[in-house]
């Protein structure tokens, strides 16, 4: 209940922000994290049952590419580029998702097939560079003269648009995430992730229900995909595929936390944040060593991630939501002990 | 209701199970006893799909069961319990019961899998709070539970392997009473796996003895338990058993 409100006062005071003056840098800070919010949850729908995918990059890239690629070869409309992207996302999940299940492929060799989906669809975006522009990136071709365009589900220099968007699919992913975690098939595969034989055995159908969470949460991740192609108008195979995305959705949910609905959304807020940070203040500097000894510090947020991965796993595993809940929980049934 | 032919299962060179005849009528319960490691849990998981037979016909109700899935299996109307209870821990007593009863049987509700939980519960004597963790559960309980999940898919024949194990005397007495009770209200057909065969003995119509894997005797409790191959065979091993169980 009380989570609901804190979702309704996020959204209205979202909505707000262009009107209280919140546009330009910042309000494209909270459409980016917005949007990925939206691929964080996808993922933790799965991960929160132990599917642990490092192939979410691969989904989201096909999301992207294919929304982009059916508008400037074929003219057609994101509005049905993106449900055709979503059915071939799909596809592409059943055919790494139904063996994995069906072998009992689990843990970390499931980790490690999906991270080579990753790469794979990486691979392939490079290789058909002459259509999809390889590792340098790819546009969405403007619309007629460029402006603002339902059809083309294109709104240059109109942030406020894309804000409406990106809080409408924000919560439309908490609300799947809800459904899902309200539904007989979180109990399923719950006990899934800790006997698949012990399931089976009362019943639960464990290939299927492994394969359809796998398939919401891929198809989550694609959209959110294409709205990121639709907002940047640009991608390319390292800012929205690939291993390197793939390992920070996982990174963004294992901080914000993997067991609550608003987790892979305070997940988003702090490590965008701090990307964001780090790139202003670091950037591209560089330190040196000695006089002839230098290093692009770069790779210092990269480092700092990676620390703080460490950091979350072993002291915080729930995440911050997660142990803030677990805090305030503890709180509340020690008073109701000390009042009786 | 089960008819089992030439039943075979081998583990690598190592033939767990060889050649077994066996049926099973409705409405009886049948003893399955045997030393330790003479093949019954592994009768129990070629019957319920775990495993699948090198050899032999399993027949359940006029279909084939051998091949299935478990999960198919259990929605053929067999339900089994493990030896060693496997509970689902993330989940409470209730909610474990409940997924038993809603993923076990076909098209029911949610509200009406949770009351199915709360039926299993009762019948095997848990508690049906909504809030009681696993950890709370003692080994009878974990027994327990195991049979309130199996009985929550609402089935007509029953696989309890072992429900008297680690349980002292009165508890097994109680758990006997209990497995007769689930029969007499259910009128479940019920094969019962033990080794522990003076309880066992008292509730069962008919017994049937394993040893390495063969059938070595079949019949009424009386005449199994004068039956001289069987004392040979079992007592033998059951008096290391009790020595065994003394050390502890
Ligand atoms: N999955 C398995 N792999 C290899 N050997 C097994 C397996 N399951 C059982 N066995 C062997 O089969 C024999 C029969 O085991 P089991 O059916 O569990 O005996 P029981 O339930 O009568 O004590 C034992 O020797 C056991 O070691
Ligand atoms: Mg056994």
């Amino acid at each position: 209940m009380n989570n609901n409100y804190i979702i309704g006062l996020l959204t209205l005071i979202l909505l707000s922000l262009p009107f209280i003056g919140v546009t330009g840098y910042p309000l494209h800070i909270v459409i980016t994290i917005l949007i990925w919010s939206f691929a964080y949850t996808g993922w933790s729908i799965m991960g929160r049952f132990g599917l642990v995918s490092l192939g979410h990059g691969a989904f989201m890239a096909m999301g992207g590419y294919i929304t982009a690629l059916l508008w400037n070869y074929y003219g057609l409309t994101p509005w049905i580029g993106i449900p055709i992207a979503l059915i071939l996302t799909a596809f592409l999940a059943i055919i790494v998702g139904y063996p994995c299940f069906k072998f009992r492929i689990i843990g970390h060799y499931f980790a490690l097939v999906t991270l080579a989906l990753s790469e794979v669809v990486r691979q392939v975006i490079i290789a058909t560079r002459d259509y999809t522009g390889g590792s340098l990136g790819y546009t969405p071709e403007p619309h007629g003269e460029g402006g603002w365009s339902i059809y083309a589900l294109q709104f240059p220099d109109d942030r406020t648009a894309f804000l409406f968007i990106a809080v409408f699919i924000w919560i439309i992913g908490i609300l799947i995430w809800k459904y899902i975690d309200n539904s007989m098939s979180r109990y399923a595969l719950e006990a899934i992730s800790e006997d698949e034989d012990a399931s089976a055995a009362v019943g639960v159908k464990v290939t299927r229900e492994k394969l359809k969470i796998t398939v919401i949460s891929a198809l989550i991740t694609a959209f959110a995909g294409a709205l990121y192609c639709q907002y940047q108008m640009f991608i390319s195979p390292d800012t929205i595929g690939g291993v390197g995305i793939s390992l920070q959705i996982v990174f963004a949910v294992v901080v914000g936390g993997i067991y609550s609905a608003l987790g892979p959304t305070v997940g988003a807020i702090i490590t965008l944040l701090l990307a964001e940070i780090l790139r202003i203040s670091i950037g591209t500097a560089r330190v040196c060593v000695t006089d002839d000894f230098c290093l692009n510090a770069s790779g210092f947020p990269l480092f700092i991630y990676g620390i703080m991965l460490i950091v979350f796993i072993i002291f915080l595993p729930k995440g911050i939501v997660g142990s803030l809940m677990d805090f305030f929980k503890n709180n509340s049934s020690k008073k109701i002990k000390t009042e009786n | 209701m089960l008819t089992v032919k030439n039943l075979t299962k081998k583990f690598g060179g190592f033939t767990a199970v060889s050649a077994v005849n066996f049926s099973v009528e409705k409405g009886e319960i049948l003893g399955l006893i045997g030393p330790n490691g003479s093949g019954k849990s592994t009768i129990f998981n070629m019957l319920s799909g775990v495993h699948f037979p090198n050899n032999g016909s399993i027949n359940f109700q006029n279909q084939e069961l051998s091949g299935l899935q478990p999960q198919s299996i259990c929605e053929l109307g067999i339900g089994r319990t493990f030896q060693i209870p496997r509970p689902f821990k993330r989940l409470t007593i209730l909610e474990n019961v409940a997924l038993a009863g809603y993923f076990g049987n076909q098209n029911v509700s949610k509200s009406q899998a949770w009351s199915y939980a709360e039926e299993a519960l009762h019948l095997v004597g848990l508690p049906s709070d909504p809030n009681i963790e696993i950890a709370t559960l003692g080994a009878a309980g974990l027994k327990k539970l195991e049979l309130a999940k199996a009985l929550a898919t609402k089935p007509n024949l029953l696989l309890a392997d072992e429900s008297l194990g680690g349980l002292d005397h009165s508890e097994m007495d109680q758990a006997a009473e209990m497995l007769k009770n689930i029969r007499k209200e259910l009128g479940i057909t019920i094969i019962w796996v033990e080794h522990i065969m003076g309880v066992l003995m008292k509730v069962v119509d008919r017994v049937m003895v394993l040893d390495h894997g063969e059938k070595i005797a079949e019949g009424s409790p009386e005449k199994v338990s004068k039956d001289k191959k069987v004392i040979e065979v079992y007592l033998g091993s059951d008096a290391k058993e009790i020595a065994k169980a003394a050390k502890r």
